[in-house]
């Protein structure tokens, strides 16, 4: 065969991939999955309902607007105007796409050049550096550091410090990536933010008062509705920005499937009428889940192993070091967290992720104890079970 | 990016809102106005109500109900084992599929051979992998007076020409059976000619094969892929959008050897990471019924182009007797029509420097109330002066749509 067809240097390095390592491991079906994020609960019934119905019109198999299909647009353009308090186009300053994932790209491509520097928070969505580079940027990496001595943690204990962030910043520096809830969502530290961009003239993928110019913001129907498995997301910021990313769309996948986007906008319009009520799903969801997170803390803090109990998201990061695992026979050069995850997943029929799959080379050492594991599933079956097979683990520890 | 590129197909947002403001017999975009056949309908109603996992990820390459059948689907069809995940990945629409094949491939100063007339985003798509686009064109052969209507067929490449555009810089060609806008499909000896010179030179090919199933006239579709020395180095692309004609779904699919999949297979984890799960499904289910009818008269993929034949020969006519010469295609979703002899004076309407055929779909949208697309948009700038005399007319449509389209012919031909 031809020798010389070997990969792109876009891709140079790119091959590995965490999820792609992890989820064939987990998908095993008697491990207890708590790895990748995604609900094991179903969907509201409505919004399954506006799909199945959307499917039956006739038009809404075929092609739509590329940039998003207008009730979809028009609804987000309603919640989000409402969220932000200001009046949003739907056509130009919205893009829906492949998920938030695919705003995420449409943003990089569209708005990252060569030789650019983007600053990313460490722990980040493990996407957000091959994405860079991808665009020919450089990633700039900041750990989150955890204020020492607290009994219990809360993802409030993590901060960024205020010199090392703005030392960060440069003549090069393009953007700034910030996702939120996660770790990070204290309103000071993104204050701080706000105001290194501004001084920087950076654009800032997130949204404060006074940040509406330069943010990106990007979210997913998947999360917001249960769904991660339709691959909606969408992109919201002002046109002068927008326009570049709905550029990129145009060349890349030219538009989302028509009767996905027609269910969300379904979606979108029932909720938006309960906004601030209970009955609303952005309201119910979290406090659902709220009960989740309490209870997994709980048996973690059980099991001897401290949580950081997350002000938001659906993920919780659990820190191993008392179990003192002994992972020496393990010999691949791996990061703890790495072998501990595999090792667990064998031995103890439990997946989650490590969390240096979310940082950079220099910061491996500070999260290798880390484990991170997602609570949106169902309460009957998988926290107790998880919770005697991290039992399991501590006579170890004891004994 | 973005910043280099101006923002494309602004030809194609322009006449789709001239055809909504006057409400215009729509033959322009290329979509049906039918509905998806009852089979794969049902297919997705089944996968909604499936349990949980319908609606939450599914396997970042693709939904193993469907790369399993689609390598067995094309594996029997090409005569090989294609292997489902190392061969082959799910795409959001052929239109992702062809982006992940320049990124993976292309590489700043690759020199790429698109034939022309050819499906407008492979230009844009080639410069953003900072490829360089060589342009050959199918030109239509000289015909003997009096022998019939033209035939998509009769567009061939020179192949001293083709030949010629080969040199040490050219790292792919892309080809496009049935094509878009022509309607060729490219016989076995005119793949082959494309063949020899890829293995020659050591030369990708990337086949967009979004229309294979609709053939006419007893065509066949040939997939380069299956001729000699062509698999390790082409990359097909496929369409669940054409295949099963609900285009709204953006589903398609790249097949190669895993050595150029494996690349592909990156870009894509980086762009869109993963494909809607129940769709997925559904074409899988799709996939499946047409594998057990595959070449009966109960298969889609023998009614649809059956179907398509009668209409494809209805428009044909009808342009014919207002004036307009079609170009009969033997494959795909359309057909162009050469406008030279139209009976219509548009040298008050056309601005400046404006191709003709661009003049002319403006003056039939708005005084005809029938829209199209001009053709030389897709073709090269280089050559877009030189087939500037046709437009494009999508017969994926339902009767009441053609029915429609064949009067407001019948009324203009009556006025010359």
């Amino acid at each position: 065969m031809t020798s010389r067809h070997t990969h792109t240097k876009r891709i140079e390095g790119l091959d590995k991939n965490v999820w792609v390592a992890f989820t064939s491991l987990a998908a095993d079906p008697s491990v207890v999955n708590l790895g990748q994020g995604f609900p094991d609960i179903p969907p509201p019934s409505y919004v399954k309902e506006a799909l199945a119905q959307a499917a039956s019109v006739d038009k809404m198999n075929q092609y739509t607007r590329g940039f998003g299909h207008p009730s979809l647009v028009k609804a987000l353009s309603q919640v989000y105007g409402k969220v932000y308090e200001r009046q949003i186009d739907p056509l130009k300053e919205i893009l829906v796409t492949v998920g938030g994932y695919g705003s995420l790209f449409s943003t990089m491509q569209g708005l990252v050049e060569d030789g650019d520097e983007v600053i990313i928070i460490e722990p980040f969505f493990d996407c957000y550096v091959p994405m860079v580079r991808m665009a020919g940027a450089k990633p700039v990496l900041i750990p989150l550091r955890l204020k020492s001595g607290k009994k219990t943690v809360t993802s409030a204990d993590w901060f960024l410090d205020p010199d090392e962030l703005s030392s960060k910043f440069s003549s090069k520096t393009k953007a700034i990536i910030i996702n939120t809830p996660t770790i990070l969502s204290g309103r000071d530290e993104l204050q701080m933010i706000a105001d290194l961009c501004i001084k920087h003239d950076t654009l800032c993928f997130t949204t404060l008062p006074g940040m509406w110019d330069r943010t990106i913001t990007i979210s997913s129907a998947g999360k917001t509705f249960s769904v991660t498995g339709w691959k909606l997301g969408w992109s919201i910021g002002p046109e002068h920005l927008m326009r570049h990313l709905q550029t990129v769309m145009q060349n890349t996948i030219y538009t989302c499937p028509t009767p996905l986007q027609e269910a969300v906008a379904q979606g979108l319009q029932h909720n938006f009428e309960l906004m601030g009520q209970p009955e609303c799903y952005f309201s119910s969801l979290a406090e659902e889940l709220e009960g989740k997170r309490d209870r997994m803390a709980a048996f973690l803090q059980e099991a001897g192993m401290p949580p950081v109990i997350p002000e938001g998201g659906y993920f919780m990061l659990v820190d191993v070091t008392p179990l003192n695992q002994d992972l020496s026979h393990m010999v691949q050069d791996e990061a703890y967290d790495y072998k501990f995850v595999k090792w667990m997943i064998k031995e103890k029929k439990l997946a989650a992720i490590p969390v240096t799959a979310f940082v950079g080379e220099e910061s491996k050492k500070q999260f290798e104890k880390y484990i991170r594991l997602c609570f949106i599933k169902v309460n009957a079956k998988k926290l107790p079970v998880a919770n005697q097979r991290k039992h399991t683990a501590l006579p170890k520890v004891l004994g | 990016m973005s910043r280099q590129l101006q923002a494309r197909r602004t030809a194609w947002l322009e006449f789709t809102q001239l055809a909504a403001d006057h409400r215009a017999v729509n033959l322009g975009q290329g979509f049906p106005d039918f509905s998806p056949p009852t089979f794969i309908q049902e297919a997705l109603r089944e996968a909604l109500s499936g349990g949980y996992q319908m609606h939450q990820y599914t396997r970042v390459f693709g939904h193993p109900p469907l790369v399993r059948i689609l390598a067995k689907f094309f594996g029997r069809i090409v005569g090989r084992e294609i292997d489902p995940f190392e061969d082959v990945l799910v795409t959001a629409g052929a239109y992702q599929a062809l982006f992940c094949a320049f990124q993976a491939l292309i590489e700043e100063g690759d020199e790429v051979i698109l034939v022309e007339p050819f499906f407008d985003c492979y230009q844009p798509m080639v410069e953003l992998a900072g490829g360089k686009t060589v342009h050959v064109s199918l030109r239509p052969s000289q015909k003997v007076e009096g022998s019939g209507v033209p035939s998509s067929g009769d567009w061939v490449l020179s192949p001293e020409e083709l030949a010629s555009k080969f040199n040490p810089r050219t790292k792919a060609i892309v080809i496009n059976t049935p094509n878009n806008p022509l309607g060729k499909v490219y016989k076995t000896e005119e793949l082959q000619v494309i063949a020899d010179l890829c293995v020659r030179h050591d030369v990708l090919c990337i086949s967009d094969e979004v229309y294979e199933w609709l053939t006419y006239d007893g065509n066949k579709h040939v997939k380069i892929a299956s001729l000699p020395g062509m698999w390790e180095r082409t990359v097909t692309i496929g369409s669940a959008g054409k295949t099963f004609s609900a285009t709204g779904w953006k589903l398609g699919w790249a097949i190669s050897s895993v050595h150029n999949m494996k690349n592909l297979k990156i870009i894509h984890l980086g762009s869109v990471y993963q494909c809607p799960t129940a769709t997925q499904e559904a074409v899988a289910r799709g996939f499946e019924r047409e594998y057990e009818l595959f070449g009966t008269p109960e298969s889609y993929f023998q009614q649809l182009p059956a179907m398509l034949h009668q209409k494809r020969e209805k428009l044909a006519s009808c342009l014919g007797a207002a004036g307009l010469q079609p170009v009969m295609p033997e494959g795909g979703y359309f057909m162009i029509a050469d406008i030279s002899s139209v009976k219509v004076d548009l040298s008050d309407q056309s601005t400046e420097d404006e191709p003709k055929d661009f003049t002319f779909v403006k003056w039939l949208t708005k005084e005809k109330g029938l829209a199209t697309m001009p053709v030389s948009t897709f073709y090269s700038p280089e050559h877009r002066r030189e087939f500037s005399q046709y437009v494009r007319f999508c017969f994926v449509k339902e009767d009441s749509t053609l029915n429609a389209a064949e009067d407001i012919l019948r009324k203009w031909s009556q006025t010359q």
